[in-house]
């Protein structure tokens, strides 16, 4: 992708910007230094406890899930071509009930830290672990790549620092809160956040109203009267089969992002879980519709060419659109915000990399499950770092590139890897070790050859004239597949000892903590 | 080691997947429907409603709070019935079923 011109500075954004995130970042500091004194159980580093309420889960999942990407991405978007953003909005919404429905309670009740510890409740410990720390890492690797690089080319935007510079501060700030304060300054971030983000959203799009007898619909018919065509669909969904492999990755892949998934074990039990959806569908809900009318907003006060001009991706539509109806002191909160957004996400991000790090690999493949307390929490933070370091070099070798597929990517992955084979070994008595591991194995392994035979990487970046696969993404393919090599699999070569332990499973999925009378689960809870 | 599977709580069990998975169908169909509208459809999605709303904005408003409603559906059933279900059966357990 090439170098956007230089913004042209809107307005004294530096000044202002600066002022609101050192305060966001003194504030965040000061949580992180209240959350490390609590911080002393590798329970603590991974879940906080199982001490957050559903409503301060739904506020973090929120703040997990809602990227600058999409804050800027869909406002942008919409501002450019109107109605379509609306479907990408839609896109991303539609996973959380799928959460709801079939994987927050039956994680809540099974697992400790990791989406890994449902599976290797009733199969063969190493070989799921590696297969779903394997795949899980694969997800957070492409996500965490395109936060990044993301995040340094939208601070370079809004603060006109250097690219390079703005990813080490990134890693770094992020790289403190969780590496000292764990999941519960994590947590904290993430609501600050989301109520930061939720909040700004509103003032702002409450502002632009204001000029339309806060009705939006005489916003759009604003914008209509300018250009009809923003009103009905566009380019967006030119090839169905596409828009629809695309689609099934949103709706199941969120049901598999280990950053996500791990928020559950955060709660104290599975009504915490399945109220936290909730609260975090409707969030995520109502920020998506606000950013519509932002889109919309920016479009016809800002004006389309004025948002092309200082960058060509649109994110500056909403920065743009605050220093419009709230002047430069607005827009450098909403600067902030969306440096603080990015924070947030990096931060669930690192700390579901070192779970799986930790967690899965050290302790309960490499160590068999005999690890102390304290060689746990040491290694977990040493995945932290790792990670962290990791993070910042991906974001700095893949400067320049577009990543916008990565995310998506993330999703097919997480959908075709992870999603598959969690959901089959919590419903099906029959689903085996081998069938989980075929399952994520060719989920994950299919979801990556396919998208670099696809136009998007075979073409766009290899520069080949044609792609060998005709989808920009896979997950029509590969997670159907997934599905049925895990189900072949399974059938192929029966588990005793894996349908044995299903009546436990079961048991446990409903009566969670209370199962643990039963003799044969001796699994400690904290 | 592996005990017998409560009669009472296997069916309990089979219930929520039942109101899950219809629940996960009628998502689908909701979304994937809209995303059809979008792909065959669209002179239609153009059309307005009313002033500065077409048929296909409203349509995605819908979407978003269909996603919301269901889930709220899901939550309400699950708070109500099930877990009430689920904690009469863990009573009687403790009761009679000589747990520790």
């Amino acid at each position: 992708m090439s170098a956007p011109a230089p913004a042209p500075a809107p307005g004294q954004t530096s000044a202002t910007a600066i002022v609101f995130f050192f305060v966001f970042i003194a504030v965040t500091l000061g949580i992180t230094y209240w959350a490390a004194r609590k911080t002393k159980t590798t329970s603590e580093f991974f879940a906080a406890g199982g001490n957050v309420t559903g409503f301060q889960n739904g506020l973090a999942l929120a703040g997990d899930f809602m990227s600058a990407a999409s804050f800027l991405g869909i406002c942008g978007l919409v501002a450019q071509s109107g109605f379509d953003g609306l479907i990408y909005s839609v896109g991303w919404l539609v996973g959380w009930p799928v959460v709801t429905f079939l994987v927050a309670e039956p994680l809540r009740n099974l697992g400790k830290y990791t989406f890994a510890d449902v599976l290797a409740y009733r199969m063969q410990q190493r070989p799921v672990r590696v297969a779903a720390a394997t795949s899980g890492l694969t997800v957070v690797a492409f996500y965490l790549i395109a936060q990044m690089v993301g995040a340094g080319n939208l601070i370079r935007l809004m603060f006109g620092l250097d690219y390079e510079v703005a990813v080490v501060v990134v890693g770094g700030v992020m790289l403190a809160y969780v590496l000292f304060g764990g999941m519960i300054a994590t947590t904290w971030v993430q609501i600050v956040k989301a109520v930061l983000l939720l909040g700004g959203a509103l003032a702002l799009a409450l502002l632009a109203l204001s000029r339309f007898g806060m009705n939006p619909l005489a916003l759009f018919a604003e914008a209509a009267s300018r250009d009809p065509s923003v009103l009905a669909p566009g380019k967006l969904v030119s090839n169905p089969i596409d828009a629809v492999s695309l689609g099934l990755a949103l709706m199941f892949g969120t049901s598999g992002l280990p950053h996500i998934l791990m928020r559950f074990y955060t709660v104290k039990d599975a009504k915490a879980a399945r109220s936290s959806v909730f609260y975090a569908t409707g969030f995520i809900g109502a920020f998506y519709l606000v950013t519509f009318v932002l889109g919309f907003a920016a479009q016809v006060i800002v004006g389309r060419a004025a948002i092309k001009a200082a960058d060509k991706g649109g994110n500056m539509a909403a920065p743009l659109l605050a220093e419009a109806v709230g002047g430069t002191p607005f827009l450098g909160f909403i600067s902030a915000v969306a440096f603080a957004t990015i924070l947030a996400v990096v931060a669930g991000l690192t700390l579901s990399g070192a779970a799986a790090l930790s967690h899965d690999l050290w302790v309960n493949v490499v160590k068999k499950g005999k690890a102390p307390e304290s060689e746990q929490l040491i290694v977990a933070r040493i995945a932290t770092v790792m990670l962290g370091v990791v993070a910042i070099a991906l974001g700095i070798a893949f400067k320049g590139q577009n990543v916008a597929f990565m995310v998506g990517l993330a999703f097919a992955v997480a959908a075709s890897g992870n999603f598959p084979a969690l959901v089959l070994s919590i419903v099906w008595r029959g689903m085996t070790t081998r069938g989980a591991v075929a399952a994520m194995v060719t989920g994950t392994a299919s979801a990556l050859a396919l998208i670099v035979l696809s136009p998007t990487v075979w073409v766009d970046m290899f520069g080949f004239a044609h792609a060998v696969f005709p989808l920009k993404n896979p997950g029509i393919v590969t997670m159907p597949l997934s599905f049925a090599v895990g189900i072949a699999a399974s059938l192929f070569e029966p588990e005793a000892a894996a349908a044995e332990r299903f009546a436990a499973l079961s048991r446990r999925v409903q009566l969670g903590p209370l199962a643990d009378a039963a003799p044969d689960d001796a699994t400690p809870r904290a | 080691m592996a005990r017998d599977p409560d009669p009472a709580l296997a069916k309990l069990a089979a219930r929520r997947l039942t109101v899950a998975a219809t629940l996960t169908v009628l998502m689908c169909a909701v979304y994937f429907g809209f995303l059809l509208l979008v792909a065959y459809q669209k002179p239609l999605l153009g059309r307005l409603v009313t002033g500065g709303l077409s048929y296909g904005i409203a349509g995605g408003v819908l979407v978003i709070v269909t996603a919301f409603v269901l889930t709220g559906v899901y939550v309400a059933w699950a708070n109500r019935r099930y877990d009430v279900e689920l904690a009469r059966i863990a009573r009687a357990h403790r009761d009679g079923g000589g747990e520790p």
